[in-house]
């Protein structure tokens, strides 16, 4: 943990329990939030905040729903604009964990300017963006992440946006930390969320999320048995990019383009593969370009992850330097530098 | 040549606002510069200072050229930058990028180097400075330039060329602010720019992608152009289009 | 300093009691940095002061056109002004385009000093003077008195041996000028001398350089014969003993979040994004971080009305400054700050609108906005400022009725208050009314469970910060039940809560002074009803209108939303109230709403303030009907 005062020493054991606020999570049966409410309960815990010092931050859609079902303080904003809301209570209250829940509309079409601007500026927050490629609040609208061709309420004739790319975006608007989980895998959900939590700077996590009401089967190429081993990867810090039901797959860099390779023929080790790293930008951003590939399976853990200053910490250090001879006073103030006496 | 700038100069009397010695003065005329040589007509051409793919969706032989700042674009208006980028209409936008907010007097704008000082941000800009080529990269804008608005003849083709390119084209232009940016100077600039090698690859786009993204230079031409690529009105207009109906047949 | 004040010839020295002087040029010219210069050392000096800076809205707009003007007027006086005079007394005029864009307020008989350079064919033709004609020589300022000299030519004359590059020589005329008017009006020299080397510290003969040049100016006027029958004036001090500060309208915003959240015990939070004409107070406290002040420059005015309200929930004192087209997108945060229930003080600087309007002009057209630009049911108190120094009282008043009354206020500045400046003798803290947040203590285990919404007798709500043990609970942009907060949908429950909301800012008004009559009998033929920056206009107005015998009275209102308790019983003693504003007539249509009278309107659009002498002539016209 970071050592911030939100830390107290000795601290009763708490359980999800603890973490359950007395309203029950209206979300459809079978979506995909549940798990992730769920995840978050468990975590939280095991941070060793005491519930009075975190705070989740929302706006609108389902996944704002988030602050609702969690006991700890909470408020859900108004659409879009969550992050500048966590930005000012951050800023007002370095001492504080916030947490945002958000969606693919709410972060990324109506926040669009936000989430680009947030992550530039690193505060420390930790966002959680529920992508379920849809609107489900309003009952099946195209959101910034559907896909091309896809049918809805508003596109009958198929959906002509390119989708936005959320892990290029992220890199692109200068962020610190992006990682890809899965509503599906609760324990590997629930690892990455842990990451977010000890990175210092905005993390945002997207979470494959399925609304089964509206968009169902959005992500089934990843969830099946029979399909998840050859359409996903998951990648770790200085570990070898190997995928497959045998783990006999693997990708290997071919100057900046990646290949598919199968590890079974003698031609290729382990030791041909690209070896992933957090800290290096341009693999990451080739990691991130998975998506638009089909024949690429598609990346799920820490992509990315950069220690830089967070915005609440640069300017607390510039209003320390501000006062090193002392806060000035209110009768300071009010007489001001270039007053001036009629005798 | 007089002539040429001329004729997309308004009829009536409109006095050129900007300040004595500021770039946009130079960046207007090889913008007219280009338009007379691609031989676009003053009656075909839309020239905006704000996103709005509609009039491209209306009327597709319209040319449409949109001028903003790098405060109005990944400013106040970064959600229309990028939603724009992501849906590849043929605009060909130009970002005026002075890395400052010079209309309300010199606060320190999303393109601010950091550390830059400016009178709302006392102690210096500490953020990232935004970098209009790097979102637009990563969101796969089919063409990528940045010019100089010193440099009249390289900066004209560069428009040019952004201009007859079918798809969404971005050109930053870097431009001194004689008023009130008083680092990102002329001086500056010409320590850092340097034009790409003839030998760049312009299809390449993870070496453009670390052209934009290293911070000690300004390299300046044409970072990346992808010719494939589906144009935002062709899809609208091809709404039965097969190949769609497919891809959503479910 | 004695070289400034000794004269070669024995010129007259005249005392008057009054002066407005405007300083008009192109807008690089210098002619702000010159008025500011020079109403520094008026004020210092002890004179009455109040000032008023004109400029265009481009940065630098075409040199030499009408466009392009840029000026500053202030009125100094012997007794209190309150406006910058209706009309000036001495005009500068650095070029042809600045005598054109003000003549007309020019008083007949009045002093033109003109810089002949600026009056060449060129920048005759760019101010639209018909070719061959110039105004100094033709004839056409006959009923004036007019001094041409050669302003540029003697700057030049006076630096030519400082090494200085022949651009910043031309810069240095502005100081002629200034030294000039110095000695016009008996002043000294001394206070700008300071000024100027503490400016150029690393460039001591930048500061030399200006200096000359000043005092060129002043024994300019000293050794010709040029002035020789006008003579010199001296404007006597008028301020009391004691310590002041000019301020302006911005600047008085600034101190007065700062000093509220010190008296609170509050940090300081400003979400902002800059905007024309209110960034200065962004800028402002920018430079207050001694104090602890934090602010944000957001992306964009929603994020800076956002970002305030998440402070405001983590228990700062947070505010979001802005101007018309920046509260017309912060309107739906605006409706969740009231639903909410927190503290936040919103200060719209008024400008001239629809859309980007007039950006440098003032107006007082965003009253409805204020009063009623949400969505829903969604009343918050709504108070103005009427002087620059005003805006200090205004501003720390909002923020106290803010966090004593769980709700966001707005007040309103305009353009003319934002730039204006006057002086203000220091006020001391203890004079500052005490601002008491109503935190929630932490709750024990066993104890019953916290109700966010539940109120005391003014009907507000506690404020439970993030990080109190005890009190976690959730809110947001929903409905929520009575007392606990939960999300809820019930009909009545919504109706409850909308009337109780309505109910805690109308009750406000148990807690605000009265409405006082600012100047005239409390019963009588007409009461003139002001709000926000028309106060020195409708002042000076009903001061002469009264001193003509007029039955006439003045109020000013400082609280809009909820009105005084007594006003109704104070317009009920009038025969008939006027409401100037610089709008369509908006405060008419609340008066009429709320008091069902039928008070007479006086507008004016166009950008710029009213002057004294609209006002009384209106008065004397509806005296007139009322008498017969």
């Amino acid at each position: 943990m970071t050592d911030n005062d939100t830390t107290i020493k000795v601290l009763p054991v708490l359980t999800a329990k603890d973490f359950a606020s007395d309203q029950e999570a209206k979300w459809c049966p079978g979506c995909g939030d549940h798990s992730v409410l769920q995840q978050l309960k468990q975590l939280l815990p095991e941070l060793g905040i005491a519930p009075e010092n975190i705070v989740v931050v929302s706006g609108i859609g389902c996944s704002s729903r988030l602050p609702y079902y969690l006991a700890t303080y909470g408020v859900h904003g108004i659409h879009g604009r969550a992050l500048p809301m966590a930005t000012g209570l951050k800023i007002a209250r370095p001492d504080l964990s916030v947490w945002v829940g958000t969606g693919d509309g709410d972060a990324l079409s109506i926040g669009g300017n936000h989430f680009i601007h947030t992550l530039r500026r690193n505060p420390d927050l930790n966002i959680l963006l529920f992508n379920n490629e849809i609107y489900g609040l309003t009952k099946g609208q195209y959101s910034p992440t559907s896909k091309i061709g896809l049918r809805t309420v508003t596109s009958p004739s198929g959906v002509i946006d390119h989708p936005f790319n959320t892990a290029a975006l992220t890199i692109g608007s200068g962020g610190t930390f992006f990682a890809r989980a899965f509503d599906r895998d609760g324990k590997f959900l629930r690892s990455i969320m842990m990451r977010a939590a000890l990175h210092r700077g905005t993390s945002l996590v997207e979470i494959y999320q399925n609304c089964p009401i509206f968009n169902n089967a959005a992500f089934e190429a990843y969830a099946t048995p029979d399909k998840k081993a050859d359409n996903t990867i998951y990648v770790e810090h200085e570990k070898p990019l190997v995928f497959g039901k045998g783990k006999n797959r693997g990708i290997m860099l071919d100057g900046f383009t990646p290949i598919v390779v199968d590890l079974d023929k003698e031609e290729f080790s382990t030791s041909d593969l690209w070896i992933h790293n957090e800290r290096d930008i341009n693999k990451a951003s080739i990691l991130a370009r998975f998506a638009d590939d089909d024949s690429l399976p598609r990346p799920f853990g820490v992509f990315y992850a950069e220690e830089r200053v967070t915005y609440e910490d640069a300017l607390a250090a510039q209003i320390k330097e501000a006062q090193k001879n002392g806060c000035w006073t209110l009768e300071e103030l009010l007489k001001g530098e270039n007053s001036y006496e009629i005798k | 040549m007089n002539e040429t700038h001329a004729e997309f100069n308004h009829p009536h009397i409109t006095d050129v606002a900007w300040c004595p010695g500021c770039g946009s003065h130079i960046l207007h005329k090889e913008i007219h510069l280009a338009l007379h040589e691609l031989h676009i007509e003053p009656e075909n051409l839309i020239t905006l200072s704000e996103i709005d793919e509609a009039i491209k969706l209306s009327d597709r032989k319209l040319v449409v050229v949109i001028e903003s700042g790098e405060s109005d674009m990944p400013g106040e208006g970064g959600n229309h930058f990028i939603h724009a980028l992501r849906r590849n209409a043929d605009v060909t936008v130009i970002i005026h990028n002075n890395m400052v907010y010079d209309p309300t007097n010199a606060q320190a704008s999303p393109a601010s180097q950091r550390s830059t000082k400016a009178p709302a941000r006392v102690n210096g800009e500490k953020l990232k400075s935004f970098n209009p080529l790097e979102i637009a990269l990563v969101m796969n804008a089919p063409f990528i330039a940045r010019g100089l608005a010193g440099d009249i003849e390289q900066t004209k083709m560069m428009i040019k060329e952004a201009i007859a390119f079918k798809g969404f084209s971005v050109v930053d232009i870097c431009q001194p602010c004689v008023i009130f940016n008083k680092i990102n100077t002329c001086q500056w600039f010409k320590k850092k720019i340097h034009y790409l090698p003839k030998g760049h690859d312009t299809t390449d786009h993870n070496a453009a992608f670390r052209l934009a993204t290293g911070s000690n230079k300004l390299p300046l031409g044409v970072f990346f152009r992808h010719e494939e690529h589906e144009l935002y009105e062709d899809l609208a207009s091809y709404r039965l289009n097969p190949a769609l109906s497919a891809a959503s047949a479910r | 300093m004695t070289d400034t004040k000794k004269t070669t010839r024995q010129v007259n020295v005249t005392s008057k009691t009054s002066v407005s002087v405007l300083f008009a040029g192109d807008s690089g010219d210098g002619m702000q940095l010159t008025g500011t210069q020079f109403a520094n050392t008026v004020a210092v000096h002890g004179t009455e002061l109040n000032t008023f800076p004109n400029f265009p809205s481009e940065i630098r707009a075409p040199a030499g056109t009408i466009a392009g003007v840029s000026g500053f007027q202030l009125q100094f006086s012997s007794k209190p002004v309150y406006t910058p005079g209706a009309r000036f007394d001495v005009m500068v005029a650095m070029n042809s385009a600045a005598l054109k864009a003000n003549l007309k307020n020019l008083h007949r008989g009045g002093i033109i000093i003109a810089g002949t350079e600026g009056f060449d064919e060129k920048n005759l033709k760019l101010a639209g003077y018909p070719e061959g004609a110039n105004p100094l020589h033709d004839g056409s300022l006959d009923n004036y008195i007019v001094f041409p000299v050669p302003i540029l030519q003697l700057t030049r004359e006076a630096l030519k041996e400082s090494g200085l590059s022949s651009k910043e020589v031309d810069r240095c005329k502005n100081m002629f000028v200034l030294g000039l008017l110095y000695w016009l009006y008996t002043l000294p020299l001394e206070g700008t001398m300071e000024t100027l080397y503490a400016k150029f510290q690393k460039n001591v003969w930048m500061a030399e350089a200006n200096i000359r040049a000043m005092k060129a100016g002043y024994f300019f006027g000293d050794e010709t014969e040029l002035f020789a029958n006008l003579g010199r004036f001296d404007i006597s001090p008028h301020k009391q003993h004691g310590i002041y500060r000019r301020v302006t309208g911005n600047e008085a915003c600034a101190i007065a979040l700062t000093a509220a959240s010190k008296k609170a015990g509050l940090e300081l939070f400003l979400g902002s994004y800059p905007i024309t004409p209110a960034t200065e107070i962004l800028q402002t406290l920018a430079k207050k971080k001694k104090y602890g002040v934090k602010t944000f420059q957001a992306e964009d005015e929603i994020a800076g009305i956002v970002s305030s309200i998440g402070a405001a929930y983590g228990g700062a004192l947070a505010a979001t400054n802005t101007s018309g087209p920046g509260l017309a997108l912060k309107t739906e945060a605006l409706g969740l700050a009231v639903i909410l229930e927190i503290p936040l003080v919103i200060i719209n600087v008024q400008r001239g609108g629809p859309s980007t309007g007039l950006p440098t002009k003032p107006e007082q057209s965003d009253l409805f906005m204020a009063m009623y630009g949400r969505h829903g049911e969604a009343p918050l108190p709504v108070i103005a400022a009427c002087s620059p120094v005003d805006c200090f009282y205004a501003t720390y008043e909002a923020a106290r009725i803010a966090i004593e009354h769980m709700t966001p206020v707005i007040c309103l500045s305009d353009g003319y208050l934002a730039l204006s400046s006057e002086p203000w003798e220091v006020e001391s803290p203890e004079n500052l009314a005490e601002i008491k947040p109503r935190f929630q203590p932490a709750r024990e285990a066993s104890a019953p469970p916290y109700l966010p919404y539940k109120r005391d007798e003014r009907q507000v709500r506690s404020w439970a910060i993030p990080g109190t043990k005890g009190l976690e609970h959730r809110i947001g942009g929903l409905e929520k039940q009575n007392e606990t907060g939960n999300v809820s949908h019930d009909p009545e429950n919504h109706e409850l809560m909308t009337k109780l909301r309505a109910e805690k800012i109308d009750l406000i008004a148990e807690s605000i002074p009265l409405q006082s009559i600012d100047n005239g009998q409390l019963k009588g033929d007409l009461l003139v009803l002001g709000w926000g920056s028309t106060y020195g206009a409708i002042k000076t107005a009903v001061e002469q209108a009264i001193e003509q015998g007029l039955s006439v009275a003045h109020a000013h209102l400082r609280y809009i939303h909820p009105f005084p308790k007594n006003l109704k019983e104070i317009l009920g003693n009038y025969k008939q109230v006027m409401i100037p504003e610089l709008n369509n007539g908006q405060l008419v249509h609340i008066i009429r709403d709320t008091f069902l009278i039928a008070p007479v309107s006086l507008t004016k659009v166009q950008g710029v303030p009213f002057n004294e002498m609209e006002i009384l002539t209106k008065i004397t016209d509806l005296l007139k009907e009322l008498k017969s």
